[in-house]
């Protein structure tokens, strides 16, 4: 596990970043965001806001989408990651839990962890041992089934592995596209706690959710993006308190008061 | 039974050179979802290298260059040609197509090159044969099994244990996903070409020794009986292509061996046995022998 780094300064910092699809589509205009070291933050919004399309500007895949940054920087600590190719994001540690999961589903629960540990390299056995150790001690449930086929696990432990795997690469961010999404309410609070755990133990997180309520239970800091530009921004308890976030995603109706007020 | 013990033994060997061919086929498909067209030319450079250079390198020297240059080649048809329409949204497709170009360019040259000449590759069985037990089989044919069996136990081990196996399996089932890992995708199935190409050039030796005359230009064409051992073992499966390659041989071996019981059918039905094992095989199983079930939960 890598040590945090001290001090609080900002660790992702995209800066005005502009996304095209397919050279015409733009998804994202002028978008800014931090992540600081060890700090949690949420990035709400609708669906086709952007949330996707700004974590595949960090995680270097927006090309395999046929998107490109056209404008503006992504850069981790010292490193640009913008026109860069996972791989650079990976060894920066910018590692991305894909959205639905993902898992290999033919590969077996063991295979699966050992693909995460690939992106380092032969660089690292050490690192990659220790990765496992904490993925197991995280998800005790993934060493029990180390030897099925991942596409044979429910949804919330497909989901534990999709973070495990991630995290066989020591992340030092950790970027979870709908870690809730299909997911039974019971199972969503566990993956809650152990998002939660995956911060105390000094990874940094970049939460995209639908479920506001649960995002901005966990996160420092929040984003609400809105058709490709960000909206909103501020401490999660600020945002929480917004009526427009209120009213938007967390699902609440506008009572007496407020219709009398409009 | 002593014809009939020599016939498999035939068949074993034939299906064991196959399985070569159809191995490298099945892996670069699972790689890059391309048909490769251009493996029986890839065949063919490999065997022609052996035939033009064991004469200063000896045998194992022009091998080992041959396998080493036709790995090289079939890289390089990846990463210099497939590589460039990657973004198109038909690229497996495209690809694909364009592997038949490369199959008509690599076939059109080496054709001019050996013209209608046979050329040994000097290899060490020569035309001994020996007896086992009551049946004499060609030394070639013994080597293509062993050979075979150490080379193709190699590539699964490969495929099962090493990093570019792991990160071929997980990016066969995901690129996208591979990708966020790190996985290196388009290392990984160059590679896998690569890798194609080398196990193409084996094959051509043994498909070049006795008891086959020596290689000449329609020797790439034994892909063409591959082809369907891949497709009967599943297209994406390993082990499916060897028991396809294996099925397949013995096939041709039995119809060759027993020609007079089966003129009912016709002259020269061995040739044909291949394709109609392929068309029963997918009667009774669409998807291929070992194909990947839906292991998938949703």
């Amino acid at each position: 596990m890598p040590a945090p780094p001290p001090g609080h300064g900002p660790a992702l910092r995209v800066s005005d970043v502009d996304v095209l699809y397919g050279s015409a589509v733009s998804a994202l205009r002028a978008v800014s965001l931090t992540v600081p070291h060890g700090g949690v933050v949420a990035l709400l919004g609708a669906n086709g806001a952007g949330k996707s399309t700004l974590l595949r500007a960090v995680s270097g895949t927006l090309r395999l989408h046929r998107g490109a940054i056209t404008g503006g920087r992504v850069r981790y600590g010292d490193t640009v990651l913008d026109g860069r190719d996972p791989v650079a994001a990976v060894r920066a540690g910018v590692v991305q839990v894909p959205e639905g999961r993902r898992v290999f589903a033919g590969l077996t629960v063991d295979e699966n962890l050992r693909s995460g540990g690939l992106g380092l390299g032969r660089r690292a056995p050490g690192q990659v041992a220790r990765a496992r150790e904490r993925v197991l001690t995280l998800f005790p449930r993934l060493a029990d089934r180390a030897r099925q086929p991942a596409g044979l696990l429910s949804g919330g432990e497909q989901q534990m592995l999709a973070i495990g795997r991630a995290l066989m690469a020591s992340p030092r961010l950790l970027l979870l596209d709908e870690p809730s999404l299909g997911l039974a309410p019971r199972m969503v609070e566990t993956i809650a706690g152990v998002i939660r755990e995956i911060n105390t133990q000094g990874t940094a997180v970049l939460l995209v959710e639908q479920n506001a309520g649960l995002a901005l239970s966990l996160a420092d800091h929040a984003y609400v993006l809105d058709v490709g530009e960000v909206r909103l921004s501020g401490t999660a308890a600020e945002l929480a308190r917004t009526d427009a976030v209120r009213r938007l995603y967390l699902g609440e109706q506008p009572d007496a008061d407020d219709r009398g007020a409009a | 039974m002593t014809v009939l013990l020599a016939t498999v033994l035939d068949g074993l060997a034939l299906g064991a050179v196959y399985a070569l061919v159809a191995l490298g086929f099945v892996i670069v498909f699972k790689a890059s979802g391309v048909l490769d067209f251009a493996h029986g030319s890839l065949l063919l450079l490999g065997g022609y290298l052996v035939a033009v250079l064991h004469g200063t390198l000896g045998f194992a020297g022009a091998a080992a260059v041959a396998v080493l240059a036709t790995a090289a080649v079939a890289g390089a048809v990846d990463r210099l040609l497939l590589r460039r329409v990657a973004a198109d949204p038909h690229a497996a497709t495209v690809q694909t197509i364009v592997t038949i170009g490369v199959d008509i360019v690599l076939l059109t040259d080496l054709s001019r090159r050996l013209g209608g000449d046979l050329l040994g590759l000097g290899d060490p069985w020569r035309d001994t044969v020996r007896t086992l037990g009551p049946v004499s089989v060609a030394e070639s044919r013994l080597a293509a099994v062993a050979v075979s069996a150490v080379v193709i136990g190699a590539v699964f081990a490969l495929f099962r244990y090493s990093a570019w196996g792991l990160s071929l399996r997980a990016a066969a089932e995901d690129p996208e996903a591979a990708a966020l890992q790190g996985i290196r995708t388009a290392r990984v199935r160059t590679l896998a070409w690569c890798l194609a190409g080398a196990l193409a050039t084996v094959a051509a030796v043994f498909l070049a020794a006795f008891p086959a005359p020596g290689l000449d230009s329609g020797t790439g064409q034994i892909a063409l009986k591959a082809f369907p051992a891949a497709i009967i073992g599943g297209l994406t499966s390993p082990p499916g292509a060897l028991a396809g390659s294996l099925l397949i041989g013995l096939t041709e071996a039995l119809a060759a061996g027993y020609q007079s019981e089966l003129l009912v059918l016709g002259d020269g039905f061995a040739d044909v046995a291949p394709y109609a094992v392929m068309i029963l095989v997918l009667l009774v199983r669409p998807a291929g022998l070992l194909a990947v079930k839906g292991a998938a939960r949703v």
